[in-house]
């Protein structure tokens, strides 16, 4: 089975700088890490393999040096990275970054199963995963929590849900984003670890991809930022006194009078 | 202090590191309490290619030697000395194999033990037969193209968990020093089981119990070296291997001074952190000149042994002596330091003292390691007369 994991660079902190002029991420100075949700992407893909065989390709999106979550993949023992970098790319919205990745996992030929982590930590939108596969035309399952049966044509997994989960069989080629109960990520390997230092990460960038400028970035962003900020708590504050079920009392009093919540008929 | 390890040494140490604080110092306590295999970090260990070091490269290993099998073990005993004996029996059992075992024994056995897919362990102590090594019981009698061992092993650390055995037991009871033999077993062996499980002061991750061996069938291809060598095969191994509890013992005080020294910062009495007590600073500042002797000398000896040397009964027996005693020294001291917080099981350095009494008991106690040096010295100004 030929596996494609998504992988995204976001900064380790929530020290997080923002750049005034542009409103976007500064990305350089900041420690950069793996995408703690990709780290179990790469989990299940290597779960996978471990069960039918096969070949793990990890991609990342993302400026040059995010070339070293390749090489930390690579650790854990993934077969290949393949890098997508290009200024053309800059300012991606989540439509413009599954317009590279897609073409990307397309151009690695015959990928069976495309694994993206539940959501980046920085972005937090969720949608790269989901985006990928409308792209590629292909079914996707979403918080994918454990597999059931692992076949070459075909899986049986299992979806988280708020109140449980479904059982979900979907055929192959397809994507699934997973969720941390997929499996503790392993450690790396040490011959891992020996590969990644002499490993070279092959780089792609719009031009290789097939895709025009204005398909991608900024350009090919139908989102734009236009402010980052912390928004102000300005309500008003209430310190409220009494018992525990006085207290309580006042509470949903606020909240009813303020119509947050409606008492049932 | 900078060893001048080189890459790959240091990132074995990283990747142990990572390991120990990751998934070994969040459940030691617990495994400690219920006496509990680390199967889960066995698995973790294995996947981090951690049982490959010391297996050469043409059996898919990454050929260390000594000094790497020290680096990790010190590494993993600074968290839990009970995850880190079970990591080393593994090798205890595979160095025999290494030293002794013919290429289609290694080619057997190696990639089985480096991938980490079966734990391995090394049997030789019996009920009524400990330092005294030549009076073991256990026999094994050539039956055809078979050997049938009777008898049984006492307190084999991985007994019950690992997948194959080195165990040493009398071919010729006449032949006296000359009349053992190392013999491979596997767990599914016929005729052989697992007996008591014992219950234990310290190291209570790793598991100690007892072998049965009751008419154990097994091919005559699985002799390590050849017969008469049994208790060749047991000496050469501990060579080997001693200085590798001198590795968990620099590893488990320096886990007692990280311990006793934090709490010393911020414990305060008589309105002062007591670690500006004099007498408390000198109690931490013999603990860091104690351990860094003991890892200087565990380097050197590693270094030492793994430069081709011949003859190293005497260094391994001293890289074994040395720091042992200083752990139990260190990590006593650590529950001093931390005063009645030391000796609650809420802080992990009184399983750390429980723990470091084993380093001076096992792979020979330190009493008979003193014995082989003194041997070694008769000998040595013997010659110089
Ligand atoms: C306020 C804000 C400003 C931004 N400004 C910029 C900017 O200036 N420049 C810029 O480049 N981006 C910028 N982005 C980032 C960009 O829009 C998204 O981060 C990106 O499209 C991925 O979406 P996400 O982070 O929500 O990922 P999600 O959709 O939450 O990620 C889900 C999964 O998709 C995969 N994935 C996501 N992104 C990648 C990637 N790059 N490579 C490989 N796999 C991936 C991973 O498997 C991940 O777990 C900004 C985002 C935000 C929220
Ligand atoms: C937790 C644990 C794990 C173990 N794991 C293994 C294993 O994996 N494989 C294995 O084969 N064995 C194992 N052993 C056995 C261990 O190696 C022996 O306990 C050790 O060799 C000492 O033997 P003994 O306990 O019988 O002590 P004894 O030999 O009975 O010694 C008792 C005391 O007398 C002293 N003494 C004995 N003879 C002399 C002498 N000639 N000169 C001076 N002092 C002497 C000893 O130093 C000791 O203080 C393990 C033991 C323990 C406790």
């Amino acid at each position: 089975m030929k596996i494609a994991v998504c992988i995204k660079q976001v900064p380790d902190t929530a020290n997080v700088k923002l750049d005034p002029e542009t409103h976007t991420l500064k990305r350089e100075g900041v420690e950069s890490i793996v995408n703690p949700f990709d780290l179990f992407a790469l989990e299940a893909a290597l779960r996978i393999k471990e069960a039918a065989g096969g070949e793990i390709v990890a991609v990342t999106m993302g400026p040059p040096q995010a070339e070293t979550v390749i090489k930390d993949a690579i650790g854990f023992g993934v077969d290949e990275g393949l890098l997508l970098s290009d200024r053309a790319f800059a300012g991606a919205d989540t439509w413009a970054t599954t317009a590279a990745l897609a073409k990307a996992i397309e151009g690695l030929g015959d990928v069976d199963l495309v694994i993206c982590g539940k959501q980046a930590v920085d972005g937090d939108t969720a949608q790269v995963g989901p985006g990928i596969a409308q792209r590629l035309g292909l079914p996707h399952v979403a918080f994918v929590k454990g597999f059931r049966e692992i076949e070459d044509k075909r899986l049986v997994v299992e979806r988280q849900m708020d109140d449980g989960y479904d059982v979900v069989e979907l055929p192959l080629p397809a994507l699934i984003t997973v969720v941390r109960e997929v499996g503790e990520p392993r450690p790396p390997s040490l011959k891992g670890k020996m590969r990644a230092k002499k490993y070279t990460v092959p780089m792609q960038g719009a031009a290789d991809l097939g895709l025009e400028a204005d398909q991608v970035g900024l350009a090919g962003s139908f989102t734009q930022v236009v402010k980052v900020f912390a928004p102000s708590h300005s309500g008003e504050r209430r310190r409220l006194e009494g018992s525990e079920d006085e207290m309580g009392a006042q509470v949903i009093d606020a909240l009813v009078d303020n119509q947050v919540i409606m008492l049932g008929s | 202090m900078d060893y001048f390890f080189t890459e790959e040494q240091e990132m074995i140490r990283d990747l142990c590191r990572q390991i120990a604080e990751e998934r070994i110092k969040p459940v030691r306590a617990e495994l400690d309490e219920k006496e509990e295999f680390p199967r889960e970090i066995m698995k973790a260990l294995a996947q981090a290619d951690l049982f490959q070091i010391i297996i050469p490269e043409e059996y898919g290993g990454l050929g260390g030697g000594c000094l790497e099998n020290c680096i990790a073990v010190e590494e993993l005993s600074r968290a839990c000395c009970g995850v880190s004996t079970s990591y080393a029996a593994s090798f205890l059992g595979a160095y025999p194999m290494l030293l002794f075992g013919n290429e289609a024994q290694k080619e057997k056995y190696l990639p089985l033990i480096g991938s980490g897919e079966k734990l391995c362990a090394f049997a030789l102590t019996e009920s009524s037969s400990g330092s005294d090594a030549g009076s073991i019981q256990t026999e094994a009698k050539k039956d055809g193209d078979s050997y049938v061992l009777n008898g049984s092993k006492q307190w084999i650390t991985n007994g019950g968990e690992a997948g194959v055995y080195t165990v040493i037991a009398i071919t010729d009871r006449s032949k006296g020093a000359r009349g053992a033999t190392a013999f491979i077993v596997e767990a599914d062996d016929p005729g052989f089981s697992i007996g008591k499980k014992e219950i234990k002061m310290g190291i209570r991750a790793s598991a100690t119990a007892e072998l049965i061996f009751k008419d154990c069938r097994i091919p005559a291809d699985r002799v390590l070296g050849k017969e008469g060598l049994g208790f060749v095969v047991a000496m050469r191994t501990f060579d080997k291997s001693r200085p590798g509890v001198g590795a968990q013992a620099v590893g488990v005080a320096q886990g007692a001074l990280d311990e006793a020294a934090a709490f010393a910062r911020v414990r305060k009495q008589f309105g002062k952190p007591i670690i500006t007590f004099q007498a408390v600073a000198h109690m931490l500042a013999d603990m860091a000149v104690d351990i860094e002797a003991g890892r200087a000398l565990v380097y050197a000896a590693a270094r030492y042994i793994d430069s081709g040397a011949k003859d190293f009964s005497k260094v391994s027996a001293i890289a074994k002596v040395f720091p042992t005693d200083m752990a139990m020294r260190v990590t006593t001291n650590a529950v001093q330091v931390l005063g009645g917080h030391g000796y609650m099981r809420e802080y992990p350095v009184e399983k750390m003292m429980r723990d470091a009494k084993i380093l001076q008991i096992y792979e020979g106690t330190n009493q008979i390691q003193r014995n082989v040096i003194g041997q070694e010295l008769n000998k040595e100004y013997g010659r110089k007369k």
